[in-house]
């Protein structure tokens, strides 16, 4: 279909056609085809995230009010209340978790890209830290149950933390190994030369250096880690009260989303979906400005 | 000259005090190194710690039941009978669907967010949103599920349940909506992103001269992707899918809180079932000691699966990367 141009002019001068006009109908229709039909795999992907949002958005909001983080649930069939105590459960398991799976975890991190670097160990930690954050949540609930919840004899914050500090705990690992591989090698070499150990070389200089990255791995750790219920369904457990006791059961925003869902009232179902907002709006706000910060960073 | 004397006292001083200075540098510095190293080592057994604990902790289970558990398809406490092959079947079920779905819709995104068919401005958002949904919660998206979703498709299952009812995995009473089919696509929706993104990032270290030189021989874009850069990179491929495979076998909250926890083996994949992880979820508040049991060994089946999956895609990937370099 007029693939060759009119050269009449100069008939032993022919001047290939490279345009797309050139290539054969079955072609170009092919390509057209899998053009539309890529464009509407993304539709299908971003139109349900779209409409996820906007309800959440539409559902949540009208519960916004500073009652929601200042009271206790309702009793069934009464309205109006809030969901402060899941709040501060949701922060005590996450401190707990942190507090746990953060030292632990980077120091590792330090092993792997300080002192084992290319060594077997640090490929099989690697390789074990890889597989650990594959694994589902829910078996690290069931561990924390079987190490903590057992031989106590009771659900407790505690033991949701260790459940939610085990999930954080690979994340942690490979994040701030991969920020202290981004620290050029001179640096190390500078301190060396200077003199420094490599203790000193690590603490004051490979670690302030990669500050920014570490910390911005064990926020998105955090994130993750927030939105989880199943670690904490027989960890944390639930609880309907104010509680700040870490031996005992404990309510936090996952947990409490699950249960007032699948209940028939309506305000404990509003508070599901003003929890859910709440959630939604920590998890995106914290792993948009941790993508942002290491988008900025590898620029 | 005194001073002499005393420039070699202070020196003298001075020297020792940087030996005594090293020493405890260097106690200091092992001191360290083993702290650092005796974590790692901790950071690695935790996998090993997470599966013996649970395998002790459904020991019983194991030796009242042996390998029956996994054919058996009862889950009765009154008589302490438990299986899960009904959850073992709804788990594969869900996770076939999920990648069915996923697969052709996450790699059709990989391509679209590669190629430059839009605008660099239109695409980097749309790759920012994509990432976003690996971040929601899947609470949430139970939540979202149970109240916006099952409305809304309702209509669509009762159709394909009424039009094609003669297909068996069609068949069944009218669907309420609680199904394995819904479950599915919720996990298709927190898996695609996963397939996408990895996907993306396979294409994007394939080297330049594969595609300049089949665009040279004269082939078209898309026969460009379709027979030299989805082959080129199919290794990566391959390993992004079996990750998002652990992803949607091991996912709790959507399927418990959606797939309707019925525990029995349907052929029609619109009517409600269970999983793995939705059986867990559900029984464990009021299980007692012969059931937590049984539910620790579910758990052991369920990370045996999952292990198998992400052991089998790390290696892909170490293979692949090696390859690269």
């Amino acid at each position: 279909m007029g693939s060759i141009p009119d050269t009449t002019n100069d008939p032993s001068f022919e001047v290939p056609d490279l345009t797309s006009k050139a290539i054969s109908g079955n072609r170009a229709i092919f390509g057209k085809v899998l053009t539309v039909i890529s464009g509407i795999c993304v539709a299908l992907l971003i139109v349900p995230l779209s409409l996820l949002l906007i309800n959440i958005f539409d559902k949540g909001l009208s519960r916004m009010t500073p009652e929601l983080f200042t009271e206790l649930p309702p009793p069934p069939g009464l309205t109006e209340g809030g969901i402060g105590h899941a709040i501060i459960g949701s922060v005590m398991t996450l401190a707990i978790g942190a507090a746990v799976s953060f030292p632990f975890g980077v120091l590792a991190a330090i092993y792997l890209a300080e002192f084992g670097r290319g060594t077997r160990i640090a490929y099989l930690v690697k390789f074990s830290a890889n597989v650990l954050t594959g694994v589902p949540a829910i078996l690290c609930g069931l561990f924390a149950y079987s190490v903590v919840v057992i031989p106590l004899g009771y659900f407790s914050a505690f033991s949701g933390g260790i459940a939610l500090g085990v999930l954080m705990l690979p994340i942690v690992i490979r994040s701030t190994e991969e920020s202290l591989l981004l620290v050029p090698l001179e640096m190390r070499q500078a301190a060396i030369g200077i003199g420094a150990t490599r203790f000193q070389t690590i603490m004051k200089i490979t670690l302030p250096a990669a500050l920014p990255a570490i910390v911005t791995g064990l926020v998105l750790a955090l994130a993750r880690a927030a939105g989880e219920a199943a670690p904490l369904l027989f960890t944390a457990f639930n609880n309907s009260f104010w509680s700040t006791d870490p031996r005992g059961p404990i309510a936090t925003l996952p947990v409490l989303i699950y249960f007032f869902s699948i209940i028939p009232y309506k305000a404990q179902q509003e508070l599901a979906w003003a929890a859910a907002l709440v959630l939604i709006v920590i998890v995106l706000i914290s792993s948009l400005l941790g993508r942002m910060f290491i988008r900025s960073r590898r620029i | 000259m005194t001073s002499g004397t005393d420039r070699d006292f202070a020196s003298s001083g001075k020297s020792l005090d940087i030996y005594k200075r090293a020493s405890t540098a260097r106690i200091l510095d092992l001191g360290f190194w083993g702290l650092t190293l005796s974590l790692a080592l901790g950071g690695g057994a935790v996998l090993i710690w997470i599966i013996l604990q649970t395998a002790i902790a459904g020991w019983p289970a194991m030796q009242l039941f042996g390998l029956r558990f996994l054919i058996t398809a009862s889950w009765d406490p009154v008589n302490n009978i438990y299986g899960v092959l009904p959850q073992i079947y709804g788990t594969l079920v869900t996770t076939a669907i999920a990648l069915i779905v996923a697969i052709p819709v996450g790699i059709g995104t990989a391509v679209f967010l590669t190629e430059d068919f839009v605008p660099k401005f239109i695409r980097t958002p749309i790759a920012f949103a994509i990432e976003l949904i690996v971040a929601i919660p899947s609470v949430v998206l139970g939540i979202w599920g149970i109240f916006v979703l099952i409305p809304t498709l309702r209509p669509f299952f009762r159709f394909l349940n009424s039009s094609l009812g003669w297909l068996p995995f069609f068949g069944g009473g009218a669907p309420r909506g609680n199904n394995l089919f819904l479950v599915g696509l919720v996990l298709a929706l927190m898996i695609t992103p996963v397939i996408a993104s990895l996907t993306r990032s396979t294409f994007e270290v394939l080297p330049s001269e594969l595609r300049q030189g089949s665009l040279a021989l004269g082939a078209t874009r898309w026969e460009t992707i379709v027979r030299v850069m989805i082959p080129a990179g199919l290794s990566g491929i391959i390993s992004s899918i079996m990750l998002a495979m652990g992803r949607a076998m091991g996912e709790t909250m959507v399927a418990a809180m959606l797939v309707g926890n019925a525990n029995r083996i349907n052929a029609s994949i619109l009517q409600p079932g269970s999983t793995i992880t939705g059986l867990i979820a559900s029984q464990f508040g009021e299980a007692g000691r012969t059931q937590v049991a049984a539910l620790m060994y579910a758990g052991v089946v369920l990370m045996i699966l999952s292990l198998l999956v992400n052991i089998f895609a790390e290696l892909i990937i170490r293979r692949y990367q090696n390859i690269e370099r």
